[in-house]
């Protein structure tokens, strides 16, 4: 598949202390790509090493075909970008920062109105920025982000410090960007967001990628357990579930079983078991890892930490 | 293109400015009232060729109170920049195709046409202090206090670049500014300046701004300032040379 991000090598430093040590990874055309890691882990910085914002110290990086350091004002024609924690004028109307921002780009930007009414801001067109909800100014910033009809989409930390709902507005918006065809790269320390969005994922620790694949991918490799919880409807007396050779163990709470063991074919199992011996059930759960499981695995340590 | 996101850019940022609560009264307003106060207190005839009656001598009200508006307005955009520094607005539009000395001189074309706003606003106000019949050159007098804005304003930006969070833009920079009036020849001549604070003098745009204020004030021709206006542009031009070593975006 086409390659819209190269990233080589990459390591930045402010002083002494090492934001990014070595970053490496690509990005490929119409996937939303995600950036994961807890706070302070070197995101922001990749990202905006990528943007052309800040200079790596060593490394690569190719963006469309750019150097984005060198071919800066070129890149940014064709690319949209979110920062995290960045403000617009505190008196500007919604509708003015549009208006100014589609004047910057070379190319003609797409329609302002329809834009602000696919991101339901039509009825704030007028509003100082000041006065928006955090909603709103997320997909204000989406607004300018997308103005000049961009190849590759930057969000950083998008959805930090909304509440639910309007977080699951802006997840909708951002796959509505990979459905126009568009490349979405994004960073977050929300593993939900991430498992629910994203792709791809790249792990993100103390500047470093520990690991890159599909969110499914990342969870199959490190966490292959899963646990299937159950009521039986009444007593069948027995140890079947520890007949089953991937189960690792069976906790048993009167009628409750917990029965974990790893690899994808436990469930099934445990289904064959059920109908093999005839038991019902009242109730079967089954319980699977996240990626925080998986970021846990890997550095030892909670991400919320 | 650019020069179209120059004029935008210049549009919202006025507006904005208007919006502000205090920004136009602060900026516009506060110059406007001491100059009528000072006329009003001293009881002055403040033509051009006024006798020098005690105190402050008259014909430098006008150009005591033109420093006044053009501090005011660096102070303004001392305290912008750190606001927008602060909240990543400066970061913000520097993400764009906008080049960052676009992203600066629609702050410094905002300012200067307060500045004219305000001058003509302190004509209108101080018109009954004007000698019938008096000549005030108040086109020329304009146009070099724009000179002499323009050049501060440089200055602006390096004050914009040390200070530390948007809280300390304003007290910090009247610290820096205000005293400058005080060296600038307006009050004392440099002559009878101590060596050390005659120096300072010497690189400050305040100066010859004063004295190409006071010289076009009292009718001369620009041909008799060139020198001044020229000293303005090279501070002008050294000041922005070090705002561009020294500043920060973020």
């Amino acid at each position: 598949m086409h390659k819209v991000i190269e990233v080589s090598g990459v390591r930045k430093a402010y002083g002494k202390t090492v934001a990014v040590e070595e970053a490496s990874f690509e990005v490929r055309q119409g996937e939303i790509f995600g950036l994961i890691g807890p706070n302070g882990a070197g995101k922001t910085t990749t990202m905006e090493c990528i943007e052309g914002i800040r200079k790596p110290d060593r490394g690569t990086i190719a963006v469309l075909g750019l150097d984005p350091f060198r071919q800066v004002y070129k890149l940014q024609e064709r690319i949209g970008v979110q920062l995290q924690q960045a403000q617009l004028q505190k008196r500007i109307k919604v509708w003015e920062a549009v208006d100014l921002w589609a004047t910057l780009y070379g190319k003609k930007a797409v329609d302002a109105e329809r834009l602000l009414d696919q991101l339901g801001l039509t009825d704030k067109r007028g509003a100082w920025f000041m006065n928006l909800s955090g909603g709103q100014k997320q997909r204000l910033f989406i607004a300018l982000a997308l103005i000049n009809d961009p190849e590759v989409v930057f969000l950083d930390e998008l959805t930090t410090g909304l509440d639910p709902q309007a977080r699951h507005t802006i997840w909708d918006l951002v796959r509505s960007i990979r459905e126009r065809g568009k490349t979405v790269f994004l960073t977050t320390h929300l593993m939900e967001e991430a498992e629910r969005l994203c792709d791809r994922v790249a792990i993100m620790e103390h500047g470093r990628i520990i690991d890159i694949d599909t969110p499914d991918g990342l969870i199959r490799r490190h966490c292959p357990e899963r646990t299937v919880v159950l009521v039986q409807d009444k007593e069948s007396g027995g140890d079947h579930f520890e007949k089953i050779p991937q189960v690792e163990s069976v906790t048993r709470d009167g009628l409750r079983f917990t029965i974990r063991g790893r690899g994808d074919d436990l469930v099934t199992e445990v289904i064959h078991c059920l109908s093999e011996n005839q038991i019902r059930v009242t109730d079967f759960r089954t319980i699977f890892p996240n990626l925080e499981d998986v970021f846990l695995k890997l550095t030892g340590r909670s991400i919320r930490e | 293109m650019m020069l179209r996101g120059l004029w935008k850019l210049t549009w919202i940022e006025l507006k904005v400015f208007m919006r502000e609560p205090l920004g136009a009264f602060g900026t516009i307003g506060v110059p406007v009232l001491i100059f009528v106060a000072l006329g009003h207190f001293t009881n002055l005839r403040i033509g051009p060729s006024s006798p020098v009656a005690g105190g402050l001598p008259p014909g430098n009200v006008p150009i005591l109170v033109a420093l006044l508006i053009a501090i005011s307005a660096v102070l303004s955009l001392v305290t912008i920049i750190s606001i927008y520094r602060e909240g990543g607005i400066l970061k913000r539009l520097r993400a764009t195709p906008l080049r960052p000395q676009t992203i600066l001189s629609a702050h410094v074309i905002v300012k200067l046409l307060l500045t004219a706003a305000t001058l003509a606003l302190m004509f209108l106000a101080g018109k009954r202090y004007f000698p019938p019949g008096a000549h005030v050159p108040w086109v020329s007098f304009t146009i070099a206090l724009l000179i002499s804005t323009w050049s501060i304003l440089s200055v602006g930006f390096v004050i914009a670049s040390i200070v530390p969070t948007a809280r300390f833009a304003q007290p910090v920079g009247a610290v820096i500014l205000y005293p400058m009036i005080a060296i600038c020849g307006l009050f004392v001549p440099l002559s009878n300046l101590p060596p050390v604070l005659r120096a300072v003098a010497q690189v400050l745009p305040l100066t010859y701004a004063v004295r190409l204020l006071e010289g076009i004030w009292a009718g001369d021709g620009w041909l008799a300032h060139l020198g001044d206006v020229a000293a303005l542009t090279v501070l002008f031009l050294v000041f922005t040379a070090i705002s561009a070593k020294v500043f920060r975006w973020e």
